[in-house]
C-alpha cells in the first residue's frame, strides 16, 4: 500500500510527489500522457521570485527573461511596468515541456515511483483509505494508498467525483488559444497584455517571448461573452496587430478563473493546482499556486502519515496552509476580475489613459490598481479596501 | 429524437477544456483523445460554447 498516489504530474503533482518523497513517504506519480510536460496549455511566465522560492533557477528550462510588462488598452494607450535597473529581470517564461520534466526527475529522484501513459479510471473510498483504479495500455489494475492527491488539472475528476470542487460554468472559465510563432520582431525584455472586449471579452490577449524571435502568442476569453472560439479571436488579434512569424506549435486549454474554493479537501484527498482551481482569477497564472500548493500537500501528507490520521478535518491543515499564501490574493483577484469583465472598452481607454506614462517600478497587479484607484477611485470604489 | 453533443476529432485539440465544464460529466479527456458518452451528454451545448477550437457541436440523434 502507498502512503500517497499523486495524480497529475503537472507541476502541482509533481511538487507533491516530490514534498511527500522527500519527507520519506512511500509515493506513486500517475501521469495519463505518455509524456510529461506536453501539450503545455499554459502560456508559461511565472515571476521570478515564485520560481526561485522552491528552484535552483537552470537555464535549461529557461526559455526568456523579462525585465517587465506592457499593457495596452483597446485604443492602444500603453502601461509599462519595469525594473529600471538592468539585471533586474522579473520574470521568467518558462519551457515547461523541460520545466515538469525536470519536477517529475526530482520526485522520482527523492523516491516516488512514477507510471506514465497510466490513466486513473476510478477510485473508491473505503476502510479508511483509498482504491485506486488504473490503466495502461488497456490494462487495469488496482493499487492502495493512504492519500490520494488529485493534481489532474481544471478537468478534475478526483475533485469532482470527491465532492470538492463543483464544475465550473462559462463566467468561471477562460477559454484559451495559443500559438507558438517564431520569426517575431519584438523586444523580448518584455510581456505583453493587450486588453479590449472585442479583441478578447473577459480576458486578454498576450505575447510572452520565449528568445531567439519566438514567443507565445495567445488569448484567454470568457465563453459567456464570447461570440466565437479562442482561435478565432486568436487569429483575428494577430491579423489586427500585424504580427508577423510563422507558427510552429499550437495549443489550446481551459484556465479557472474561479477564486477561492472553500476547501481542497475530503476524507483521504487533497486536490493542488488546476485541478482545486488555484490558478489566478485575473492574470490566469497558474503555476506559482501549484507548485505551492503541490509542496503544502506533500508536507501535510507527511504529516498525515506520522499521525496516521487521514480524515477531512486533519487535512484541513492543508487548507489553512494554502490560504494563508494565496487564499487572499484569490479571493481579492476575483472580485477585481468581475469588475474588469464589466469595463467596456471606453473605461478600459479611460483608466489606461489616466496612469499611461505614471513609474510603475512594481510588476503587480496591486501595483497597477493602486495607480487607478488613486486616478480614478470613484470607478473602483468598491474595491479599494483590497488593495 | 435526442440532443447529443459531437467532436470532430479533426479539429479537437485535446485539451480537455469540455470536461471542465460539462455538469453531466459526459466528457473524458482519455489518455490524448476525448471521449463524450451519450449515455450522460444531455445535450446542453454548454461545452460547444467553451470549446476553444470550434470542435464540438450539438446534433439531433434517433
Amino acid at each position: 500500500m502507498y502512503d500517497v498516489v499523486v495524480v497529475g504530474a503537472g507541476p502541482a503533482g509533481s511538487m507533491a510527489a516530490k514534498t511527500a518523497a522527500e519527507q520519506g513517504l512511500n509515493v506513486l506519480l500517475v501521469e495519463k500522457r505518455q509524456e510529461i510536460g506536453t501539450p503545455v496549455r499554459c502560456a508559461e511566465g511565472i515571476s521570478r521570485e515564485s520560481i526561485e522560492k522552491f528552484f535552483e533557477v537552470d537555464k535549461k528550462w529557461i526559455a526568456a527573461e523579462v525585465i517587465g510588462a506592457k499593457i495596452y488598452a483597446p485604443d492602444k494607450t500603453e502601461i509599462v511596468m519595469s525594473e529600471e535597473m538592468a539585471g533586474n529581470e522579473v520574470g521568467y517564461v518558462l519551457e515547461r515541456k523541460i520545466f515538469d520534466r525536470h519536477v517529475a526527475r526530482l520526485a522520482a529522484r527523492a523516491g516516488a515511483e512514477v507510471y506514465v501513459k497510466t490513466a486513473m479510471v476510478d477510485f473508491e473510498r473505503r476502510d479508511g483509505k483509498v482504491k485506486l483504479k488504473l490503466r495502461r495500455l488497456g490494462e487495469e489494475w488496482e493499487v492502495e494508498t493512504k492519500i490520494l492527491i488529485g493534481a489532474d488539472g481544471v478537468e478534475s475528476k478526483i475533485g469532482r467525483k470527491a465532492g470538492i470542487i463543483r464544475t465550473l460554468k462559462l463566467n468561471e472559465v477562460e477559454s484559451c488559444a495559443q500559438y507558438l510563432m517564431t520569426g517575431l520582431d519584438i523586444d523580448e525584455n518584455y510581456t505583453y497584455f493587450y486588453l479590449g472586449r472585442e479583441t478578447a471579452p473577459g480576458g486578454y490577449a498576450w505575447i510572452f517571448p520565449k528568445g531567439n524571435g519566438s514567443a507565445n502568442v495567445g488569448i484567454g476569453v470568457l465563453p459567456r461573452m464570447a461570440e466565437k472560439t479562442a482561435k478565432e479571436y486568436l487569429d483575428a488579434f494577430i491579423e489586427k496587430e500585424g504580427i508577423e512569424g510563422k507558427i510552429i506549435e499550437f495549443v489550446a486549454g481551459a484556465v479557472p478563473v474561479y477564486g477561492e474554493i472553500e476547501t481542497a479537501v475530503a476524507d483521504n484527498i487533497m486536490l493542488a493546482g488546476d485541478a482545486a482551481y488555484h490558478a489566478d482569477p485575473i492574470t490566469g497564472g497558474g503555476i506559482a499556486n501549484a507548485l505551492s500548493a503541490g509542496y503544502y500537500a506533500g508536507k501535510v501528507a507527511a504529516e498525515a502519515v506520522q499521525k496516521n490520521d487521514f480524515s477531512a478535518s486533519f487535512l484541513r491543515r492543508y487548507d489553512e496552509l494554502w490560504k494563508n499564501d494565496f487564499g487572499k490574493r484569490l479571493r481579492r483577484n476575483k472580485k477585481l476580475q468581475l469588475k474588469f469583465i464589466d469595463m467596456d472598452d471606453a473605461v478600459l481607454n479611460k483608466l489606461a489613459g489616466a496612469i499611461a506614462g505614471k513609474n510603475l517600478r512594481e510588476m503587480s497587479v496591486a501595483a497597477i490598481v493602486k495607480e487607478l484607484l488613486k486616478a480614478h477611485p470613484k470607478l473602483l470604489w468598491d474595491l479599494k479596501d483590497l488593495f | 429524437m435526442a440532443r447529443k453533443a459531437v467532436v470532430d476529432r479533426r479539429k479537437c485539440a485535446y485539451c480537455g477544456a469540455c470536461v471542465a465544464v460539462c455538469p453531466a460529466d459526459a466528457n473524458e479527456l482519455v489518455e490524448t483523445f476525448l471521449e463524450i458518452y451519450d449515455d450522460k451528454c444531455t445535450g446542453c451545448s454548454i461545452c460547444v460554447k467553451m470549446c476553444p477550437m470550434g470542435a464540438l457541436a450539438i446534433v439531433e440523434v434517433e
